[in-house]
């Protein structure tokens, strides 16, 4: 108890916890959004896959000093349709198209960031490091979650349809292709986002276990992207906390506590209706 | 009229089928049979556009089909849908509003309406809020009619549409069936049982791999078609029976 009277004290005393707490809360709204399209889609692991291609981006942005959010858009959405030319244009499944595109686009980003021999920690990359969040990141981690609520709004209709029945809607003529690559892009902003709180290598676990846990409590596509939301930013403010209170990192902090809400969720909730399948199971 | 011209249509280098002609009519309930594999399927994705075609040419009164689109209703088979998917049936018919809403506009009050009353047609109004998972498989069927009817098509194509669905439910089916086929539609059924298919077309499409035969159901369904296209035991074992109760 004391310590959570002491996080808020710090909260009110030192500027880069407030950006940090601002920051996590904006990453936690837009990941469990965009990650419950992610999760109805089947595509949880395209999501690792983008979340893990767009390293190169990153590096190329910091050898060139532009904005790592462009570096990774244009790699994210590049391993995008890689997987898909890979995918359609050869008798190998997507899931394998999508292992060897992400892991060659990850290992090039590696070959970057070591030959570029910058300041850029790369653990950081890695883990995540949201106590160092600057105006500038907050700003575009801002812009980002404004593009994720007008996307998310403005083709509501197109993502529910294409996530549910993409054959019915491309009867009707909809172009499901550019919806796709769209979110890609979408997905790919999400994860340059998400590299400040939780780091690359968890970025897919803010997309998919706020989802999830949202997914086990509700039967409504609205309700799912809210409460996913709210997941995800229990999950960032929890995580925060022990990552300040305990000196843990902060991404595996947050994804800690999102697999914890999703276990209780698991276990409780009445959709999922764990105790009932466990007593017809023993029967 | 719905016209399919000299259509061949090839996964890889393997043909389905080819050189197929074939004419759908308005006003007229279609059914396609043919035995598995025969090219059904195919042949309504090439009418629906989903697969490229090798040759041939499909038009809707002399219009290519692209450009009439949004008239085609498709009521697609259960089994390749996620039956977990957090949506609701009344929300799943309303989806039959997207196509001719088009981008940027959302359903208001007149798509709303349009859906509950198609609800009320198959009998669905009180399941409105149900998580689609939640339904037996003939309910969930016309929930899909149901999103048919609001798309206010001039074509309805069903793939199989009576497969695992309880008799009332085929029944309340074909009841709208009958109603579009009064107003004029284009109705295209794929089938698979084989001893109903007098009962419930008016034209019949025998398929195998190409056209065995079509034109009027109580015509084509005759032994030397259906023992051509599947077998000549089935044939047998077919007419004989109906012979026997006859």
């Amino acid at each position: 108890m004391t310590s959570i009277i002491e996080f808020f004290n710090a909260l009110g005393k030192y500027d880069f916890l407030q950006s940090a707490l601002i920051t996590a809360i904006m990453v936690g709204i837009m990941s469990g959004i965009i990650g419950s399209f992610i999760i109805l889609r089947g595509m949880s692991l395209m999501g690792d896959a983008i979340s893990h291609a767009v390293l190169p981006g990153v590096a190329v942005a910091y050898i060139f000093g532009f904005n790592i959010l462009i570096g990774a858009s244009i790699f994210g959405v590049l391993a995008a349709l890689l997987i898909g030319f890979v995918a359609a244009r050869s008798k190998i499944k997507t899931d394998t198209s999508i292992g060897v595109v992400f892991s060659a686009f990850y290992a090039l980003g590696f070959i970057l960031i070591s030959m570029a021999e910058s300041s850029t920690n790369l653990h950081h990359i890695l883990f995540g490091n949201i106590l160092a969040v600057s105006d500038t990141d907050i700003m575009t981690t801002a812009v980002v979650l404004g593009i994720v609520i007008l996307f998310v709004v403005i083709f509501y209709k197109e993502l529910l349809v294409t996530s549910f029945d993409e054959t019915y809607a491309k009867t009707y003529g909809l172009n499901v292709q550019l919806i796709h690559y769209g979110l890609m892009l979408v997905l790919t902003l999400v994860t340059v986002s998400a590299l400040q709180t939780v780091g690359i290598i968890l970025v897919v676990a803010m997309l998919i276990t706020p989802a999830a846990t949202a997914f086990l409590w509700t039967d409504k596509l609205g309700t799912m992207l809210i409460s996913s939301a709210t997941v995800g930013v229990i999950a960032s403010i929890a995580g925060l906390y022990f990552s300040y209170t305990f000196n843990w990192a902060s991404g595996p902090a947050i994804v800690i506590v999102a697999a914890l809400l999703f276990a209780l969720s698991f276990i409780f909730s009445p959709k999922q209706n764990f105790f009932k399948l466990r007593r017809s199971v023993a029967r | 009229m719905l016209n399919v011209k000299n259509l061949t249509v090839a996964y890889d280098d393997t043909p389905v089928f080819s050189d197929v002609a074939v004419q759908f009519n308005a006003g007229k309930i279609t059914g396609i049979i043919g035995p598995n594999g025969a090219g059904k399927s195919t042949l309504i994705k090439a009418i629906l556009n989903l697969i490229k075609v090798r040759q041939g040419k499909i038009d809707y009164n002399g219009q290519p089909m692209k450009s009439v689109q949004k008239q085609i209703a498709y009521v697609e088979q259960r089994k390749d849908l996620d039956l977990t998917f957090p949506i609701n049936v009344f929300d799943l018919v309303l989806t039959g509003t997207y196509g001719k809403l088009g981008l940027f506009k959302n359903p208001g009050q007149r798509e709303k309406q349009a859906s509950q009353k198609a609800l009320e047609q198959v009998s669905l109004t009180k399941f409105a809020k149900r998580q689609i998972g939640n339904l037996s498989g003939g309910q969930l069927q016309r929930v899909f009619v149901a999103r048919a009817i609001v798309q206010q098509a001039e074509i309805i194509i069903l793939d199989e549409p009576f497969v695992g669905i309880d008799l009332q439910s085929e029944t309340a089916i074909m009841a709208i069936l009958k109603q579009w086929r009064d107003e004029n539609k284009t109705i295209i059924v794929i089938h698979h049982d084989l001893n109903k298919v007098t009962k419930y077309f008016d034209d019949l499409v025998i398929l195998n791999h190409g056209i065995v035969d079509f034109g009027p159901a109580k015509e084509v369904y005759n032994p030397t078609n259906i023992g051509s296209a599947f077998s000549a035991d089935l044939s047998s074992v077919l007419f004989q029976t109906k012979e026997g109760v006859q």
